[in-house]
């Protein structure tokens, strides 16, 4: 056992890194808001090209052959750098939706988040998965859409009426499981980095125990997450995937509120980031799996262990 | 990210199996919770078991008398001895986890030839000798005092919360050598047999009713200059090597009991009618995912250790501040499972849940291990 990333999962990771703070730093993400989160298509193809959305497919099927460890990894930077669009959904397409694994098209799920889709107006299809398999869906098959305002100004949504409700797939949890740790972990490092600067009664008000505990139980609830989402990639047993989905959604979202609460009146206001990263955080624990839902999983697996 | 084992570590893992079926059924049965020497006996005549079949000390380096197992080795040992419901380390706490391994990185080689190997036989117990009454966050204030009189320390003060000091024949003992240096420059570390003159042991009740630990006094105990581990005044330093292997490796084993707890709970639930309680049965569930994730993190700790040689990083301080809750909130539960029963002492679940009262103090408190989590791991400035 060696639980520890290898030298290619780290340079996976470090290449997605580097590619996100060049194509989509601060200044990038501002833009998407003043968008509203429309997708941009040319980093959407930019992600395809670095093999993104294709990194599950087979070789001969034009992918990178690799695994859940590594999709986790890169979803991580993805949740990291706040990244919009529904990536998931179009990574989970790609070798059955033409054009997906590569870029060319955005695809949207219309079953991950009861009643609600994402970037639907944006979406060039939108599939509807049913536990392993996936049927896909053009926007015009679902004219009831009603787009409603989206609480989170980097994800457009639309309501349609009776939305399907069917058994979430394992890997789309995970994923956006994954998304929310490297939301918490970004949190994390914003409160510590603002915790360090910030200086009030004559020093840093990271000095302060109230402020470096609220910090420490940040980073606490990030790596317990870790652990969780690391090994459930690993394992893919379905039981530990909803557990871990349910420690990344508690650590994204207690994390950017004890965040905003670190930044104190500056996390109160529009132009601080912590607000983006909650009201994300917010909508990812709803997706796929709410929180009671996992802890019902978790009683089920307890119950049939006996 | 592996976590498979290799075959290797699956051989290992199959004949440990194999022995503790055979080897659990000869141990005497288990004594009263309230016997400190029955529980001594009982301890150490495990730990003598281990030995003889090449287990003490699985982790511990060939030079100390270890087995020099790798960390993987060692979690596996935690892991099956837990599921086969082998004896807690016990009285052999302090000598096994964290004085032992003490001695074994900072000992002369005399030293460790002295008190390594009855450590490891089972025949010699040690206590931990650190906090005092005025210095238990704040370790560093100790005051407790050593005199060089020859080749001699006479220590005079008096120390608290000494678990199983009762029954202990060595301490781990900090002592004030240079009064006048900065705080942290003027400590050093001594073995103190625990019968020399001048030692009173008074044995303390906890809140469970129990002597679990004991209040020392020390009248003018000479102690050999030769017992002194790591240089005179360096004992600070010594010290912070102590601590990182009781909050490092100390509560492994545990989170696999507490799986075990959590599923005798749920089987109680089931046959109580508690299960119905959507509350109660969520809060079940979420125990679970915790309890799992938390078994995770110490794969995670333990694989990152390979990084550092084996020595637990900080990463043991993250593990404590959840693990200690996470516990408190598993009798908690158990409590609401039990429902009136929760109010019976005799019930198992009562005693722990009391017992769980002490995990986020001891070994330090949660706040103090929010303070290094902070302080250490990201970087935020010390203040008051
Ligand atoms: C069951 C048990 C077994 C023990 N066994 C041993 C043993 O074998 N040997 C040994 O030497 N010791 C032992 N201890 C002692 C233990 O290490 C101390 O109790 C612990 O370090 C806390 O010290 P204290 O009790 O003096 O509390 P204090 O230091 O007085 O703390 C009281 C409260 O104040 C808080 N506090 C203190 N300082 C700060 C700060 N800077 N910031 C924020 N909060 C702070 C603490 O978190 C705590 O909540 C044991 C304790 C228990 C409960």
């Amino acid at each position: 056992m060696d639980f520890r990333l290898t030298d290619d999962q780290r340079a996976l990771r470090t290449g997605l890194r580097e590619l996100l703070a060049g194509r989509f730093g601060r200044h990038a993400l501002r833009a998407a808001v003043d968008r509203e989160g429309t997708v941009d298509r040319e980093l959407w193809r930019e992600l395809g090209a670095a093999g993104f959305f294709a990194l599950r497919l087979p070789e001969n099927e034009g992918g990178a052959g690799l695994g859940l460890p590594e999709a986790v990894l890169l979803f991580e930077e993805a949740g990291r750098a706040l990244l919009n669009g529904p990536l998931v959904a179009t990574h989970l397409a790609a070798g059955r939706v033409p054009g997906a694994a590569d870029g060319a098209r955005v695809v949207t799920c219309a079953t991950q988040l009861r009643g609600l889709i994402p970037h639907f107006g944006d979406a060039d299809a939108a599939v509807v998965i049913h536990g392993a398999g996936m049927r896909i869906r053009c926007p015009e098959e679902l004219p009831h859409a009603r787009r409603l305002r989206s609480l989170d100004p980097l994800t457009p949504l639309h309501r349609i009426p009776d939305g399907p409700k069917a058994p979430p797939r394992p890997d789309a949890i995970l994923l956006t499981a994954a998304e929310q740790l490297g939301s918490a972990a970004r949190t994390t490092e914003m409160a510590v980095q603002y915790a360090g600067e910030r200086e009030q009664f004559g020093q840093p008000i990271g000095g302060f125990q109230a402020v470096k505990h609220l910090c420490a139980q940040m980073l606490v609830r990030t790596e317990v997450a870790r652990a969780a989402v690391y090994a459930a990639a690993v394992t893919e047993d379905f039981t530990e995937i909803a557990g871990a989905k349910l420690l990344a959604d508690e650590a994204a979202v207690q994390g950017a509120r004890d965040c905003l609460q670190v930044f104190g009146g500056m996390g109160f206001t529009w132009e601080a980031d912590v607000h983006l990263h909650l009201k994300r955080a917010w909508l990812r624990g709803r997706m796929w799996l709410t929180a009671a839902e996992s802890e019902e999983i978790q009683a089920e697996a307890l119950a049939s262990a006996l | 990210m592996d976590l498979t084992y290799t075959e290797e570590e699956e051989d290992f893992r199959a004949r440990l199996r194999s022995w503790l079926a055979v080897s659990l059924p000869k141990l005497p049965p288990k004594p009263d919770p309230l016997d400190w020497p029955g529980r001594r006996t009982y301890d150490t005549a495990w730990q003598r078991m281990l030995y003889d079949a090449g287990y003490a000390g699985l982790h511990w380096p060939v030079d100390a008398g270890g087995q020099g197992a790798t960390p993987t080795q060692h979690l596996i040992y935690l892991d099956e001895t837990e599921r086969a419901g082998a004896p807690y380390v016990g009285a052999n706490f302090v000598g096994l986890l964290h004085a032992g391994p003490t001695v074994a990185a900072e000992g002369t080689a005399e030293q460790r030839a002295r008190w390594l190997p009855p450590v490891l036989r089972g025949d010699e117990v040690w206590c931990q000798g650190f906090s005092e009454p005025d210095a238990g966050s704040d370790l560093a204030s100790l005051r407790t005092k050593a005199v060089r009189d020859g080749d001699s320390y006479v220590v005079s003060g008096s120390k608290i919360w000494t678990s199983h000091a009762e029954v202990a024949d060595w301490c781990e003992l900090l002592v004030r050598t240079d009064p006048q240096a900065p705080r942290h420059r003027g400590i050093s570390w001594l073995a103190m047999p625990m019968d020399a003159p001048g030692v009173t042991v008074r044995p303390l009740r906890t809140l469970a009713g129990s002597a679990e630990f004991a209040e020392m006094f020390l009248d003018e105990v000479r102690v050999p200059v030769a017992n002194r581990v790591g240089e005179e005044n360096d004992g600070w330093r010594v010290t912070m090597v102590t601590l990182s292997f009781e909050r490092g490796t100390a509560f492994v084993g545990e989170v696999v009991a507490c799986r075990r707890t959590l599923c005798e709970l749920a089987r109680t639930a089931r046959r109580n009618g508690c299960w119905d309680d959507a509350v109660l049965r969520r809060r079940l569930g979420r125990l679970n995912a915790e309890f799992r994730a938390l078994w995770r993190l110490t794969q995670w700790n333990v694989s990152e250790a390979q990084n550092t040689g084996g020595v637990p990083g900080t990463g043991g301080s993250v593990f404590k501040l959840r693990y200690s809750h996470a516990r408190q909130e598993l009798y908690d539960t158990a409590a609401e499972v039990l429902g009136p029963d929760a109010m019976d002492l005799d019930r198992e679940w009562t005693g722990d849940r009391l017992s769980s009262l002490s995990y986020t103090i001891a070994a330090g408190t949660s706040q103090i291990q929010q303070n290094i989590v902070a302080e250490r791991i990201l970087g935020l400035p010390k203040g008051r």
